[in-house]
């Protein structure tokens, strides 16, 4: 068993959470770039521009992208192998996050659903933790913002609407929700499994980068058309009109029960926010 | 695109009715914060009859609620939030005499009908460069409701800060205009 001190979990929680909220991903730039010479519209085009600006200036200045420094999600791939001590795992992945909000000045975001007092710290964060093989920790954090997520959808679909059902349906959630996540857009899509596991599958598809190809052929495939149609709906960048409306789609998919075809869309502002270590 | 119009608050009726959708515009002298919390708070006083903690004639409110402002800095990020779950108590503020709003995001059809009959507009900053706007937020104090914390009433100072305009005055909808002009039919 490798040994893991809690207080190395704080510390690399609490450095990521303040570099996903102040540096844009390279893969997002770089699709900023490509966008650009796409976009047709003067006012879409100078919105990538403004957007462009904003990562440099956050990166160079060390403080956040967007003023909402979202909800603290982490996906952790926890090695089995792994003997963490010291304390509670849970709340040092939370004193991590507690920690980098502060220390970071970072938006505290979480609040009561009735009173909406705020929790004022931004815990408890939401953990979705894996075991796999290994004598290692890998923790991706992802700070959600709350006007994409309030776009996102999920829905038990009939199974024989089959494949295009399913397009039908990402695209029609991406048409509804027109410039209130803040396009350009990344979808992030889960296909099957139950309601939470799509919901869930949807959300970590977020984690891949923007320029890479998915593994799954058929899968690949339907990205593209999903992000072909998405971008034919002319919401375009900030929903002016353009032709713009998403940087990317990305899909994961699991099995599902013979009498579902569950679908899911994690809906995600331009900046896309991500950053990873191992431990 | 065309050159962008400058406007310095408070804004009067003549300085809306030239505005078209689409317009680029850069919004100069103070306009105040106040999103979900602080709203509630507004729509109550305005109810009971009550003075409000900020004088809205002619005024601009602007969605959001920054991020903590680092040493040195006057305000922190300071990004639009999502106009929609404003739009209740936004005709009130304007029949008050509220002259703009500032956000992001789609209005319900009662707000553009009280823009149209007290002539107010709706501008759109960008989702997305909270760092970018903040640069041209020169001072920032909180006026009202201090226990809100980020969605406490903050009273900014601005040069420049820039927007486009989303809905004027005559029932236009940059929104819908734009994606009916790139829309591709499959």
């Amino acid at each position: 068993m490798r040994e893991v001190p809690i207080d190395k979990i704080i510390e690399v929680v609490r450095g990521l959470f303040i570099a996903a909220n102040t540096q844009l991903g390279q893969d997002i730039v770089e699709a900023l770039d490509r966008a650009l010479e796409k976009e047709e519209s003067p006012i879409g085009k100078e919105v990538l521009v403004e957007l462009k600006e904003n990562a440099e200036i956050a990166r160079r200045e060390e403080v956040p992208i967007c003023q909402d420094t979202g909800l603290a999600v982490l996906f952790v791939d926890l090695g089995q192998d792994v003997h963490i001590v010291g304390g509670d795992f849970i709340e040092a992945v939370n004193e991590g996050v507690r920690r980098g909000y502060q220390e970071g000045y970072l938006r505290k975001s979480a609040c009561h659903p009735f009173s909406r007092k705020n929790t004022g710290d931004n815990t408890p964060a939401i953990i979705h933790v894996n075991i796999v093989p290994g004598d290692r920790i890998k923790i991706a954090v992802v700070p959600k913002g709350g006007g994409s997520e309030n776009m996102s959808r999920v829905a038990m679909l009939t199974p024989a609407v089959g494949a295009k059902g399913v397009i039908d349906y990402v695209v029609q959630t991406v048409e509804e929700s027109g410039p209130n996540p803040c396009p350009p857009l990344v979808v992030g899509v889960g296909i099957g499994g139950s309601l939470e596991k799509a919901t869930l599958m949807a959300k970590r598809s977020l984690l891949r980068p923007l320029d890479s190809q998915n593994p799954d052929p058929e899968l690949a495939k339907m990205e593209e058309e999903i992000l072909s149609r998405v971008n034919k709906l002319g919401i375009g960048p900030q929903g002016y009109g353009g032709r713009i409306t998403a940087l990317g789609v990305h899909i994961e998919m699991a099995p599902c029960h013979i009498a579902s075809l569950p679908v899911a869309v994690n809906i995600q502002c331009h900046a896309a926010r991500h950053k990873e270590a191992v431990i | 695109m065309a050159e962008p119009v400058r406007l310095t608050t408070p804004l009067k009726d003549e300085d809306v009715e030239k505005l078209k959708i689409g317009d680029k515009v850069l919004l100069n002298g103070v306009i105040y914060t106040a999103r979900d919390a602080a709203h509630k708070r507004l729509f109550d006083l305005v109810n009971e009859g009550k003075e409000l903690p900020i004088e809205i004639k002619g005024q601009i409110v602007y969605y959001v609620g920054p991020s903590p402002a680092k040493p040195g800095q006057s305000i922190g990020s300071a990004g639009p939030t999502t106009s929609c779950r404003m739009d209740s108590y936004a005709p009130k503020l304007m029949a008050l005499g509220l002259k703009g709003m500032i956000g992001k995001g789609m209005r319900n059809q009662e707000v553009i009908e009280a823009m149209k009959k007290y002539k107010a507009v709706y501008f759109g900053a960008t989702g997305g460069a909270a760092a970018l706007i903040a640069k041209t937020i020169k001072k920032a104090e909180v006026v009202a409701y201090e226990d809100l914390g980020p969605e406490a009433i903050h009273r900014l100072e601005v040069e420049d800060f820039p927007v486009v305009l989303i809905n004027d005055i005559y029932g236009n909808d940059l929104y819908e205009e734009g994606v009916k002009r790139y829309r591709i039919e499959d």
